[in-house]
């Protein structure tokens, strides 16, 4: 399957400076757009469904690092509009399984030059993440996950209550507290990022290298003759191409079943809510499962919440007023001093939820159609890592081996990677 | 909020229950082979649009009951007691919203 590289390349980047900030100011001149716009082509190398973190990021992977160019991404929508624009935008690798650490810390290493790497801010503050424990089972969860992580070479420690009160003094660490705090899981290199840039980052630089983004192109259906992709149907006209990836969340299933292949996949809505802005005060990402929340502030001070997935399965994006009532409950439980906020707004996204809390990724039995999905809740952390193995994969037509663990066929050979301990906040 | 009728209670919040996954997928234990098995433990329709699912009324009757919901806009055609007839054809015609 491996594909030659492309001789095209694509017009010259302008890049963003200091320089050129203070040149434009000075002349007046526009400034260029971000990324092109094209005419649909009869026939592309690959294509690409979901103009996402993940779908954007394979296509830059392979140009910037394979040479291929030939490439289209297609969404129906406009580029970052599903989870990658609606996540609380959380980075961190202290998961529970060695595949899942090794993975989701190259992805933090990713993340941490791709400011550079991309000419394009992405503001990730590694400002640190703390995983509350409020009762021995989360505390023995805890000490696990340090041990499994400190093995793989990720900054990760348990620490008590005091010193969790040192870190983020506004929280209630007192032992009077309904659920009080007994420890954490303190992960220092994890942090937020501001996810629309990394999505118009990884849109611009693919761009730039001479990849298509194709915006209100929705995939109507998937062409294959004798088990092979052939090319695939879309509501601008036909594509001939000999390669599909999947990277959608959300339509991962009803994507999957225009080739015949059933996912193990359960979509839930996943809802957040942001606060008005207030002066900046919670220096580190809180997360506590037993609460089913997670809270951070971002740089214009807003406190961004999230929650467990929704109890049942929907592909509805309407808010509940279920969802605000516990999340208002909760944590006023851990930071009492903030009940005089207002929520500024609430919304959900789409999470395709795996048996194992891991996600799928690779070859299928269809020739020519790969999967980049069950991304459940933990999708945007892992956009880059995502993008550079599965650009490989398509590149060599080989699986590398940082994401062999999360293949399709693990359902069949009893291979499962449990990371409910760690990706699941419910847990 | 979603409303279900329970056709024990009558109208309640879907917080009274809990999700028991789509209907009809059965297996049989004595003569499935390890195929069989994965398919009934991890495929699943997970459709866009109408489903048929099982719900259990935990806060309430705590008895299984059968629905048809629709997974785009939680819209409920209906509710019946787990195990007795989906109502008449007439309801699977309607084009819902």
């Amino acid at each position: 399957m491996a594909i030659a590289s492309s001789t095209r390349k694509g017009r010259r980047p302008a890049r963003y400076s200091a320089f050129d900030i203070f040149r434009r100011g000075v002349t007046h001149s526009d400034w260029p757009r971000s990324f092109d716009q094209h005419e649909l082509k009869k026939s592309y190398d690959a294509v690409i469904i979901g103009a996402g973190v993940h779908g954007l990021a394979t296509a830059y992977y392979l140009a910037s690092n394979h040479g291929i160019t030939n490439v289209a991404v297609i969404d129906k929508s406009y580029m970052g509009g599903g989870g990658s624009g609606r996540n609380t935008a959380i980075v961190r690798s202290n998961y529970l399984t060695p595949e899942g650490v090794r993975f989701y810390d190259r992805s933090v290493k990713l993340y941490e030059d791709l400011s550079v790497d991309l000419n394009y801010n992405v503001m990730f503050s590694q400002r640190g993440h703390l995983t509350l424990a409020h009762n021995d089972a989360s505390m023995r969860t805890m000490q696990w996950r340090a041990e499994v992580n400190k093995l793989q070479g990720i900054d990760s420690r348990v620490i008590d209550a005091k010193e969790v009160g040192k870190i983020v003094p506004y929280l209630d660490v007192s032992e009077h507290a309904r659920y009080p705090i007994l420890g954490a899981l303190y992960h220092p290199p994890g942090g937020i990022i501001r996810h629309d840039a990394v999505n118009w980052g990884y849109a611009r630089a693919a761009s730039h290298l001479g990849v298509e983004i194709h915006q209100q192109t929705e995939l109507l259906g998937i062409d294959t003759a004798g088990g092979k992709v052939t090319g695939v149907r879309t509501s601008r006209g036909d594509i001939s191409t000999p390669i599909v990836v999947n990277c959608t969340a959300g339509w991962a299933s009803t994507i999957s079943d225009m080739v015949g292949v059933k996912m193990p996949l359960i979509t839930h809505p996943l809802q957040a809510a942001v606060t008005e802005p207030v002066k900046v005060f919670l220096p580190a990402v809180i997360v506590s499962g037993s609460l089913h929340v997670y809270v951070s502030q971002t740089d214009r001070g807003e406190l961004v919440f999230g929650a467990s997935v929704d109890p049942y399965p929907s592909y509805s994006m309407r808010g509940s007023l279920e969802f605000t009532e516990g999340l208002a409950t909760h944590i006023l439980e851990l930071i009492p001093s903030i009940g005089s906020l207002k929520l500024l707004r609430q919304w959900a996204g789409l999470c395709d939820m795996t048996p194992d809390y891991s996600p799928i990724m690779g070859f299928t039995p269809v020739d020519g159609f790969l999967v980049d999905v069950g991304w459940g809740t933990y999708g945007f952390k892992a956009g880059p890592v995502s993008g550079e193995q599965m650009a490989q994969l398509i590149a060599t037509g080989r699986t590398p081996e940082l994401i062999a663990a999360f293949d399709l066929a693990r359902f069949a050979d009893g291979r499962l990677v449990g990371e409910k301990g760690a990706a699941s906040v419910g847990h | 909020m979603l409303l279900i009728d329970c056709p024990h209670c009558g109208p309640r919040n879907s917080t009274e229950f809990r999700h028991a996954g789509e209907s009809g997928k059965s297996r049989d234990v004595a003569n499935s082979t390890p195929e069989q098995w994965r398919r009934y433990l991890y495929e699943h329709d997970n459709p866009l649009g109408w489903v048929r699912e099982s719900w259990f009324h935990a806060s309430g009757c705590r008895r299984y009951i059968s629905a048809e919901r629709n997974t785009e806009t939680n819209q409920i055609r209906w509710v019946v007691p787990f195990g007795a007839p989906a109502p008449s054809s007439d309801a699977d015609k309607e084009t819902g919203v």
